[in-house]
This record gives C-alpha cells, structure tokens and sequence, in this order.
C-alpha cells in the first residue's frame, strides 16, 4: 500500500500559532459580558451528614452575589449513572451527583459554591462557607478494606468482566517447571493536567452555551442537558482548546453542571475554574491497587497457564477498576488464564480513566513477571516473548487485525543495541561513578477500542481553491485539528495548507469523545468519508458537465492534486474552483458519516516494544533514566509529528509512573494528603532524558477506513516495566510496588 | 486571599517604623513565601509593606575577608556572584539547587532565611498544627510524614526546615543582621533558627518589625572547596529529602577542621558539630566519615514513613565530605 | 495610585512619566480597589484592582492578557511565568499592585509585529508542546534562558527549564527548539 502524501506528513500543528502567541483561549479564558466567578466548597470529611452549613459570613463578604448549597440547589432531573464516554452518549462521570442532599460519601464531595463579582472574592468568600458535619466510619486504603472485598460482575463502567477464565489454570500450573509467583502494589495517581478542570457557562434565555475544558464536546452537551432536564438541542458547548486531559476530561464530571446552575440562580454568566487541590475530588483518579500474579512455564520458556488477581478501592456507587487484566490476558499465547477483580467499597469518588488505565498497571505486573521468569530460565527476555508470540488473540481466538510485535521487538534489539548486552544482572560491571547502568525492555499492547455511534464530518469546497473540515471533536493537545486538514485534503485531492480545520463544538458535526486512543480513528473515519463524498460529487459532476476537460470520463480514473481534476487518458483538466465558477457556484460541501461495522472477526490491539536504559546510585536510591526507545506499529500514522510527540509523552508518563507518582492518603483522615504540583511529583524537564520514538506502519483494514489504531496510550504501556527490569538489571534487585522510590532503593545498611 | 492594605516603603527606617507600629503590619519582599500563605490563609496581614525598593540588595566585600549578602538580594543574584562562586560555592550551589529560576530571581536571602515550613499540615487550615495554632497538636507525627524531620523534632513538631541555602549558611558560620525599632543587631546562624520544643510556633528570635538587612559571611579559606549535595526524588525543582554542605580544612592526610550543614531532615538548618567534632584528627576516608555521620544521626526519632533519612542522611554526609576532600586534595576520593 | 471604585476591565492610557508611579507617597492602598499602573508588552496600561489581587489574575481576568496560565496557584508549576523588568518571575506569587511602574512582558509580547520570536517559531517547528496550557511559561522562560547564557549543553538546558512543568511532556523538543535557537543565534553572531 503506497501511502498518500498528506497523510503522514510531519506538519505543524494547526493550532502551533494560536499556542505560541497567547491567543488560545481556554475554557476559563472566555470573558463574556457580565461573567462573575464561582469557587467550588468541598466537604472536609470522608462520609458522614452535613449538619449544618452557615453562609452567613460568605454572604456578607463584599461582592458576594449567591451561595449555593444542597438547601437551594435545584435537584438534576435525572440521577446519572456511568456511562463510558466512548459510548457516545451521556457520560457522567460517576453514578451521583453532589449538593442534592445532606450525605457526604467522599472528601472533597462538592457542598456549596460561592458566586462572586470577581475571583478573589469568591475564592475568599468560599473560605468563609462554614459546614459542620456528623462524621460516619469509613474506609479508604487497601489496607483499611482488604477484609471487605467483593467480585464485580462487570467493571470499568460495565465495558469489562469483572472475571475472565479460559483453560485449566491449575493443570496449567501443575505442568510447569517453572512458577513465578509476585505481589505488586501501585499508589493511587491523578492525571494533573497543567490546565485545570473550567467551564464558563453562559445562558441567553433557555439556550445555555458552555465552554468547556472536554475531551468531548458531545458528551458535555448530553450529560448537562440530561442533568438539567432540557433538550441537548438547547446545550451548546464550545471546546477549541484543552490544557491536556489524560482522562481526567474525558467523563464529565459535577463542575459543568454546576456552572449552569450557578449561572442560572445569578442570571448571568459563570466562570466555574477549579483549583489544583480541587481537581484531585472532582476530575476522578487512578485507584490505589494491588496485583498478584502468577506464571507457570515450561524450562523451555512456554507459558503453561497465568492467575491474576487485583484487589483496588471504589466509590459508594460504582463498580469501578481500570481493567488492568487485559494485557495480562492477551499479550502472550497461553492455554489457559484466569483473572479477578476485587472491590471493596471505600470513602471515594468513583476512579477513573487515565492515560493507559489498566494497561498501564496490568502491562507493569506482566512484563515484569516475564523478565523474572526470562532471568529464571536463563533467557533473553525478548527470546522469551517471541516464544509465547500470541498469533491469535488469546482473549478472543479471533486472528488480530493487524499486529508487528515482532517487528518492533526487531527493531528496537537493533537500535537499542540489545544483541551486546550481558544478560546477567550486572551490578558493579557497567558502572560511571557512583552509578551502576542497566538495561531493561518490555512489550505494550493497547487495545483498539471500536466505537459505536456513526461519526460526522462536513467538507466544503470553496471555488477560490481553498476548503474547510468541520467536526464536533476537541483537541487536547492530541493533534486531532491537525490531522483532520491532512485526513480532509488526502480525500480532497489537495494541499492540507489549502484547508481549514473547524472543530470544538457541537454546532458542528457530531463525533465520539477523543477516549482510549480511538480519537484519531474516529475523526479520520469522519473527515475521510466527508471530503470521499465531496470528492466524488465533484468528480462526477464533472465527467457530466458538458463544459468540463473533463467531460466523459471514467470518474474512478480521475485523479485530483492540488485540487485539480485529471483525466490520466488525456491529461486534460480543471480545478474545483474552474468547474464551480463556471456554474456560478461559490461552494460544494457533503456530509460524511462513518458507521463502525461493529464485526467481531478480529482481535484489534496495537502493540510495541519498549526499552530504557538507568542509572541507579545505590547508595543514595537514586534512579535516573539514561534513555528511552519505543517502537509502536500503530497503524496507519497520520501525522508523524504529533503521533512522535504523543507516544514520547506517553513513555516520560510511564518514567513519571516509575519513580514518581503517587497520590498517599492520609490514612486517618480519609483524604488526599499530597493535592499539589509540589508534592504530587510529575517529570520535570531535567528528569527527562532524549527519547527515540519509532513507528512501523501496519496495514490494518478493519479497524476503520484508513487504519488508525491511535497513539494516545501505546507510549506509556511497558515502560514503567522496562525501567523496573533495568533496575534489576544495574543492581539485581526487583521492585514490585510503584513509584520505586528512593528508600526502596537505596541499597540496606 | 483576605483582603489587606499594601504600602511601599522607599528606605529602611521608614519601612521598619511602618511595620513595628502595627501588629498587623508584615513585610512583603519577593513575595514566594508570603503571598502563599495569604492565599492559603496561614498568614493573615492586615498590611504588607513592600520592601523591594530598599537599597540592601548588594552583595559587598567585608574588610578582613568576609561577603556581606543583602537581605533583598536574590537568590539568583547571589548565586551568580563571582564572588560567591569562587568564596563559597557550596552557598551557589545550594541555591541553584533550590526552587526553580523564576523563584530564584523572586526570593531574597533574608525571605529565604524566614520562609515557612511546607508541612501539608501547617499549610491545611483545619489540621492540628501546633505552628500555626499553639496547642491544637501535630497531625505530621501521625500522618503521612515520608518528608519531615528526624533531627531536632519534638512531640509538637515535626516539619522540615526547607531551605538548601540555609544549610551551606549554617555550615559556614554565617551572622544574621538584623535591623529593628531598637537598632542593629548580629545573631550567629545556630542561634537565628529555633528548635520547635513545645513552641514551634516561634521560629527566630526576631522582634516584631526587625528586618533582615544582611546576611554576613566570614572570611573561610576552608569554604573554597565547599560543596552542597542535595538528595530528592525529581532531578530538580523539588525539596530536599536530605542534603548535606561540607567544608573541609586538611592538615595532610588527616582532617584539621569540619564545617557540616544538613538540610532535609531536621526542623531547622542542622549544624552537624558532633560529626564536626569527632572527625578532627581523623584520616580522610569514607569510614572515618561514615563514623561521624553516624554519631550526627544517632539521636534521630523517626516516624512512620521517614526512618529512611536517617540512614540516608548518612550517606549523603559520606558522599558530601567525600567530594569535599577530593576537591580539598586530602582525602581517598 | 488612588483608591477608586471597582473596575473589571484594564484600560489603555497615554503614556504618562515613568516616576509618576507613586512609589514614594506614603499612606495605605486598599484593601479596596486602586489603580496601579504598569507597562504590559510595550504599552502603559492602568488596571485597578485590589491589593490581594496577583499579577496573574490581573493579567488574566482584568486586562485580557491571557497567556499568563494558572496551574497550580502556588509556584509550583511555572505556567504563569512572566518577565517583570526582564526577569523571569512567576505572577501568580507577584502582586499585581506591587508592579506599579514596572515592565510587564508576556508572550503577547514576544512577536515583533507579525514576526514571530525566534523561540516561538522554533517551539512551533519542534512541536514544542501539545496541548499548548504550559507553552506561554515554557516561551517565557526559554526566552530568559538564552540572555541567561544557561544554554551550554543539554545538561544545563534541562536543569534552567524545570521550572516549567509539561505534563504533556514535551521536554525533549522543548531543549531541542532552545538549541536550535541558541545556535541559529550563535550563527548569526558570527557573520
């Protein structure tokens, strides 16, 4: 397959100047006339009742306008229930909504809001709220809840089965020679965003516009309108820029809705911003987890059988555990699996989706597990993998849609120099310093998620030459506005300069939320059957027209470039613009809808390989990464720039993942103790080594038109667990909990 | 934020007399510190006075060999100077291993001197914490504590000092100068930082309205060849979990005198005299190091999720002198 | 400065003498609403505002400078990094009333008309950024970076923008643009 030449292409982003020159407006950014601020008040309890709340002083603060709490607060009129956001529908982020009562089920639950004339006053005012409650027992921890667990049936919004069994697992283990057998605790980690969480909202008589920091624009529309009781139709909701999201934007959550309210009871428009503390109780979060597991294999290296357990806290209301199985179940051939979740019920928000969510953990606990099992039997860890190849997909038994796992693995041994490197634990041997060096790799695999609702766009030609896109999707930093003027101009038959992107807002043509990597696949669908349908209404007009070079001929054999139509057998020719101009016609547009075939004959994932590179002063604890290389076969990749960029920022997320992040509970008080930038550690740039980032392109015909298998998550899966067995690798010692901190390195006294 | 007065004072005496005749009165100067616990409701100004206009940012020679850093003088400023580069470079290098360049070229050496503790609890305004709230107790010696003290705590207060400069200040014998109602006044680095004790809600011996002007630094041959090693997770941009300043004097191959600061661990800017002590007479090796920082740690109290530094205290000691020595061309390096 | 009634909105005014600042009156400002005058990007803007109110805020919600970004409220993250007489600060720390008189730059003001910085241009060819929230910080301190000469390797390039959280994590293409900036500048200087 010869790949068209505006798909792929490494250009700018779209949005590069707007961003490098300060007028990108984010969704606190809109100023309407009028516009006061809300600042959320959030329970400093974990559960219990509110038994009183005095607003008095609040009130009386200077610019106050109103305090809203579940004494005035209308009641939504629905009560939500989680919906994934891929659904295309509503999607609320929890299975609740705040300030309809007097119950407290988590700290940081939403109590009041405080709507004043400026920001500094409503945030003071918000101080000065005084709540009092009757505190009730609660758990938070996995220590605190290990004894009060149960099995889900579904997880994860419903989308998963709490339980997947195949084989015999304790035939499984019975044969094998070999039996790895490890405990892995993850800390509970928020996505952080620099941009945190805001909704201006503003109502002109019933018709309410939102502009909102969404990973969908859609999604906010139907979750608010639903909440508010009016027709989605009434809901407009304007996303251009988005501070990044990482899922902590891709459910939507209280805030939104509460800025229409807030702005409904002021009678004027809202800024509802929250603060850094604020988005660690009200954008979800990864849970708290433990994951055990256990290999059993032949001294040859194949897999006999896997058991996995995981046990995390959820919220009062939802069944929710990232499902961090999948990769344990699908990326290696093995006869037989089994895998559980375990939920207790605990004093929180319902977790949610963040970058990799359960990849991210699941591929940790895997691949470290195959590289104890790899030293065990005294084998390369890449030999050992490409021995358990999975051809079908192990989950399904289908055949995959597309795969080049091999290939990554090839390429990035050769690249990484895997071949010269000393398969024992080198501690002592590779050493600069007080630093010991190692190496480490492990597989990725994200599974391709299909979407279900028909996917829109809208293509105009203009007779000047020039031609528009337009879809509902937001983009986050994904690169999504760019991607659609290549995927757009590639149907087009001309230029990406030559076309003008429109997206975020619903006013537009309606796509999924941009969710589990399947963003890019769903609005490429869209735009590649809009500018298709152009193409082809075009094409046909001329070979009809009369008057056209192009009269006659076989419209599948004209070819467009440069927005100019050919006939090959003569190479005579117009441009759109001659032919539209001839009619007096100043525009042509369709409207392409792509509606996912929804067939169950593929198992559809993207896969990599990952590799990393330490240093590790053992004395001090310390672990900084050297160097990183990923190798991903994401399908057809639309832009080589911002899909590097993505996948280099999703394996720095799993560095970050590695040895920094974790949000701790205060395990007496039932709250976040670290909700800060200072003490939630994120990368910074010195932590950050130079990343190589591959791609090999894997045709894949099922997934959607043009085969995109998305790069939002592959970057980060596996790389926490390379960087693990690296660590092994330098000092022959295995780290089964994240983050790996300092005083579990720090070699014993 | 509460709402309060700003003034701007334009000389010394004004703004002294300006903050000592009102006890809601408080100065502002790079601000990294106060404006944060105004906006968090730690502190509580009826006022600020803006002293950034005051001509006590230099950075000047003392006769007899000493550096006078102005109490407005920045960080950033102070670490760039030639003069400190050269002098004492464990004073440039622990600055430049503290906060980020943009508050580097905000904060000055005296708000650095006086900036408060990052305690999630003393920053939380509805946790006990006895610094903020005499008697209300300690939720850290309970809570998650993996960053606080192990040295100089007591049941009332377990937050770490923060500053990096303070420690390589203390390491080297610096003196606080001080300008109040009353007049001028010196006060040697070990007594400028107070132990918690049962009030750790008074930090310095500074009256209401005393400012600093400087911060003196003696004439210190040995401070040539400091060094500043600071132990965190991030490469950068983040609080010490334990950090060390050393300044060693060789008599040939055996240690004549030591001058040892530790940041991260303790409640104030720690001056290790006993390690100091034990070490003169002893050869320059790693063990001989080892030994000291032990003796330094031996009465540390850890808590439930910090006992680490205690160990790793030590061994950022070991490595600090280490470097030291190698510099100094002493010791076995 | 005078106190007078709350405005929303910064204003545009002729330019008026740089010592006309009134640094030197005595007497207490606020806690109500002054005016505080102070140059943003070249030009000598009045905004009145309460003494509480930060330079980030100020920019922000009363003067439609909106590249200055809020991330964490606290100096923790660097977003909000403006230049304030040339130096690299964080203005969600600086008090917007204490920039009486002083010279505010932001990434507004970076282009010379259509003319792009160099560190602009180069953040947009190295795909610098992603979602684009941090960028304003990172440019800005990027910019300060080079008159900083901390710009000698790669090493030093990472330590002097760490100030500047990108969660996006761009930092790899962000030391690639300041290199290519720090040598497209040296090339210059050696015509």
């Amino acid at each position: 397959m010869t790949i068209p030449a505006q798909i792929g292409r490494g250009m700018d982003r779209v949005d590069a100047h707007a961003k490098v020159t300060g007028a990108a407006r984010y969704s606190a950014e809109h100023r309407p006339p009028g516009a006061v601020h809300a600042v959320l008040v959030g329970a400093r309890i974990p559960r219990g009742r509110i038994t009183g709340i005095d607003t008095s002083a609040a009130l009386a603060a200077e610019g106050v306008i109103a305090v809203l709490s579940h004494l005035n607060l209308p009641k939504v009129a629905q009560t939500p229930h989680l919906i994934p956001s891929l659904a295309g529908t509503t999607a609320h982020g929890q299975s609740f909504f705040p300030m309809q009562d007097d119950r407290i089920h988590y700290a940081g639950q939403p109590v009041a809001v405080v709507v004043a004339d400026t920001l500094e006053r409503a945030e003071y005012a918000a101080g000065l709220v005084r709540v009092s409650y009757a505190e009730e027992p609660w758990v938070t921890t996995i220590a605190q809840g290990r004894g009060d667990t149960y099995e889900p049936e579904r997880i994860f919004g419903g989308f998963v089965p709490g339980r997947i069994e195949r084989g015999d697992v304790e035939a499984g283990l019975a044969r094998a020679d070999v039996r790895i057998e490890t405990t892995h605790h993850f800390a509970a980690n928020h996505h952080n965003p620099i941009e945190p969480s805001a909704t201006t909202a503003v109502w002109e008589d019933s018709k309410l516009t939102l502009y909102d920091a969404t990973q969908g624009p859609t999604a906010t529309r139907l979750t608010v309108a639903q909440l508010l009781g009016i027709p989605p139709s009434d809901v407009r909701v304007v996303s251009e820029f988005v501070g990044g999201s990482f899922g902590s934007k891709a459910m939507i959550w209280a805030h939104p809705t509460l800025a229409a309210m807030a702005a409904q009871h002021v009678r004027a428009p809202v800024t509802l911003a929250l603060d850094r503390a604020q988005t660690f109780t009200n954008t979800g979060h990864r849970e708290e987890q433990e994951q055990t597991i256990t290999l059993g294999a032949t001294r040859d290296g194949e897999l006999t059988a896997i058991r996995y357990a995981k046990t995390s806290p959820t919220s009062p209301f939802d069944d929710w555990a990232e499902p961090s199985m999948g990769p344990v179940n699908r990326l290696y051939a093995c006869p037989a699996f089994e895998g559980v979740h375990h939920l207790f019920k605990a004093a929180t928000m319902t977790p949610t989706f963040m970058r990799a969510p359960g990849e991210g953990t699941g591929a940790f606990v895997i691949e470290t597990a195959m590289d104890e099992l790899a030293h065990e039997l005294g084998m390369d860890p890449i030999e050992l993998r490409l021995r358990n190849h999975a051809d079908l997909d192990p989950e399904s038994g289908r055949p995959w849609s597309s795969k080049g796992l091999r290939e990554c693995y090839a390429l990035g041994a050769e690249l990484f120099g895997w071949a010269d490197r000393d398969p024992a634990p080198v501690t002592g041997a590779a050493r600069e310093g007080h630093w010991v060096l190692g190496t480490g790799m492990a597989s990725a695999i994200y599974p391709v998620y299909g979407v279900v609702n028909p996917q829109r766009a809208r293509a105009r030609v203009y007779a000047d030459g020039r031609a528009v896109i337009e879809t509902g999707c937001s983009d986050f930093g994904t690169g999504a506005g760019t991607v659609l003027r290549q995927v757009a101009a590639d149907a087009l038959g001309m230029d990406a300069e030559a076309v003008t992107a429109h997206y975020g807002d619903t006013e537009l043509p309606t796509t999924v939320a941009a969710v589990g990597s399947a963003g890019a696949g769903a609005i490429s669908a869209a735009a590649h059957t809009a500018a298709t349908a152009l193409r082809e209404r075009l094409v046909g007009q001329a070979v009809t027209d009369p008057g056209s070079p192009l009269h006659g001929a076989d419209p599948a054999a004209v070819r467009v470039s440069g927005g100019r139509m050919v006939r090959p057998d003569t190479g005579a020719g117009e441009t759109y613009g001659e032919m539209l101009g001839r009619h007096m016609t100043f525009d042509a547009e369709a409207l392409g809808e792509w509606a996912p075939p929804g067939g169950d004959e593929y198992g559809m994932a993207t896969f990599g390989a990952q590799f990393a590179e330490v240093a590790v002063d053992p004395d001090l604890g310390l672990v900084r990464v050297r160097r990183m290389l990923g190798v991903f076969a994401p399908g057809r990749v639309l832009n080589h720039k911002t899909a590097r960029s993505q996948l280099m920022g999703g394996m720095l997320w799993g560095l970050g993942q590695a040895l920094l992040e974790a949000t701790h509970m205060e395990p007496d008080q039932g709250r976040w103790a670290n909700p800060s930038l200072g003490e939630y550690l994120i990368p910074v740039n010195a932590d950050a080594p130079d990343v190589r980032v591959e791609m090999i392109e894997v045709e894949d015909r099922a997934v959607n038109p043009l085969g995109v298998k998305g790069v939002g998550e592959i970057g980060q899966v596996g790389m926490a667990a390379a960087i693990a067995n690296a660590i092994f690798h330098a000092t022959g010692r295995r780290f089964r909990d994240l983050p790996i901190t300092i005083e579990a390195v720090m070699a014993p006294a | 934020m509460r709402p309060f007065a700003y003034t701007r004072a334009a000389d010394v005496d004004t703004a002294i007399a300006e903050v000592a005749r009102d006890s809601g009165s408080e100065y502002l100067a790079g601000g990294t510190t106060e404006v944060d616990m105004i906006r968090i409701g730690v502190a509580r100004p009826r006022r600020v006075v803006d002293i950034n206009d005051l001509p006590i940012a230099a950075i000047e020679d003392l006769p007899g060999g000493g550096l006078r850093l102005g109490g407005l003088a920045r960080m950033s400023d102070v670490a760039a100077h030639p003069a400190v580069r050269e002098r004492y470079p464990a004073v440039a290098e622990s600055l430049e291993k503290g906060a980020s360049a943009q508050l580097r070229n905000m904060a000055t050496m005296g708000g650095n001197l006086m900036q408060r503790v990052r305690c999630s609890y003393f920053r939380d305004g509805d946790r006990a914490c006895n610094k903020r709230e005499p008697g209300s107790g300690c939720a850290a010696i309970h809570g998650v504590n993996r960053t606080h003290a192990v040295l100089g705590t007591s049941e009332h207060c377990i937050a770490t000092h923060p500053s990096d400069v303070a420690v390589a200040l203390t390491a080297l014998d610096a003196v606080v100068r001080l300008r109040g109602p009353d007049g001028e006044r010196t006060v040697a680095f070990d007594d400028f930082f107070l132990l918690p004790g049962d009030t750790p809600d008074r930090e310095h011996p500074v009256g209401h309205g005393e400012l600093i002007t400087g911060i003196d630094l003696p004439d210190l041959p040995m401070a040539r060849t400091s060094h500043y090693l600071k132990v965190r997770d991030r490469e950068s941009y983040e609080f010490a979990l334990t950090s060390c300043a050393a300044a060693l004097r060789m008599d040939g191959d055996a240690v004549a005198e030591a001058r040892i600061g530790l940041g991260g661990v303790a409640t104030r800017p720690w001056r290790a005299r006993r390690a100091e002590d034990i070490l003169i007479g002893a050869p320059a090796t790693a063990e001989a190091f080892a030994r000291a920082a032990e003796a330094e740690m031996a009465d540390a109290v850890p808590r439930s999720m910090n006992g680490f530094k205690i160990e790793l205290a030590q061994r950022t000691m070991v490595r600090a002198l280490t470097t030291v020595a190698s510099r100094t061309g002493g010791g076995a390096a | 400065m005078t106190p007078r009634e709350p405005g929303r909105t910064g204003t545009a005014v002729p330019a008026v003498p740089r010592q006309a600042t009134g640094a030197e009156e005595h007497g207490d400002l606020g806690p109500g609403p002054v005016d505080v005058l102070l140059t943003v990007n070249g030009t000598l803007r009045r905004v009145t505002v309460e003494p509480r109110v930060s330079l980030l805020d100020a920019l922000r919600e009363r003067m439609g400078v909106t590249s200055p970004k809020k991330g964490c409220n606290q100096g923790a993250c660097g977003a909000c990094t403006v230049h304030v007489d040339g130096r690299r600060v964080l203005s969600c720390l600086t008090l917007a009333v204490s920039c009486q008189g002083r010279e505010v730059t932001t990434v507004e003001g970076l282009a010379d008309g259509d003319d792009l910085h160099p560190m602009q241009r180069a953040f947009a060819e190295e795909d610098a950024f992603q979602c684009g929230y941090c960028t304003p910080g990172q440019l800005m301190s990027a910019v300060a970076l080079m008159e900083e000469g901390h710009t000698g390797d790669d090493a030093e390039i990472a330590e002097w923008m760490s100030g500047n959280l990108c969660r996006c994590a761009a930092y790899p293409n962000i030391r690639q643009a300041v290199r290519n900036v720090r040598d497209g500048a040296a090339a210059e200087g050696e015509r």
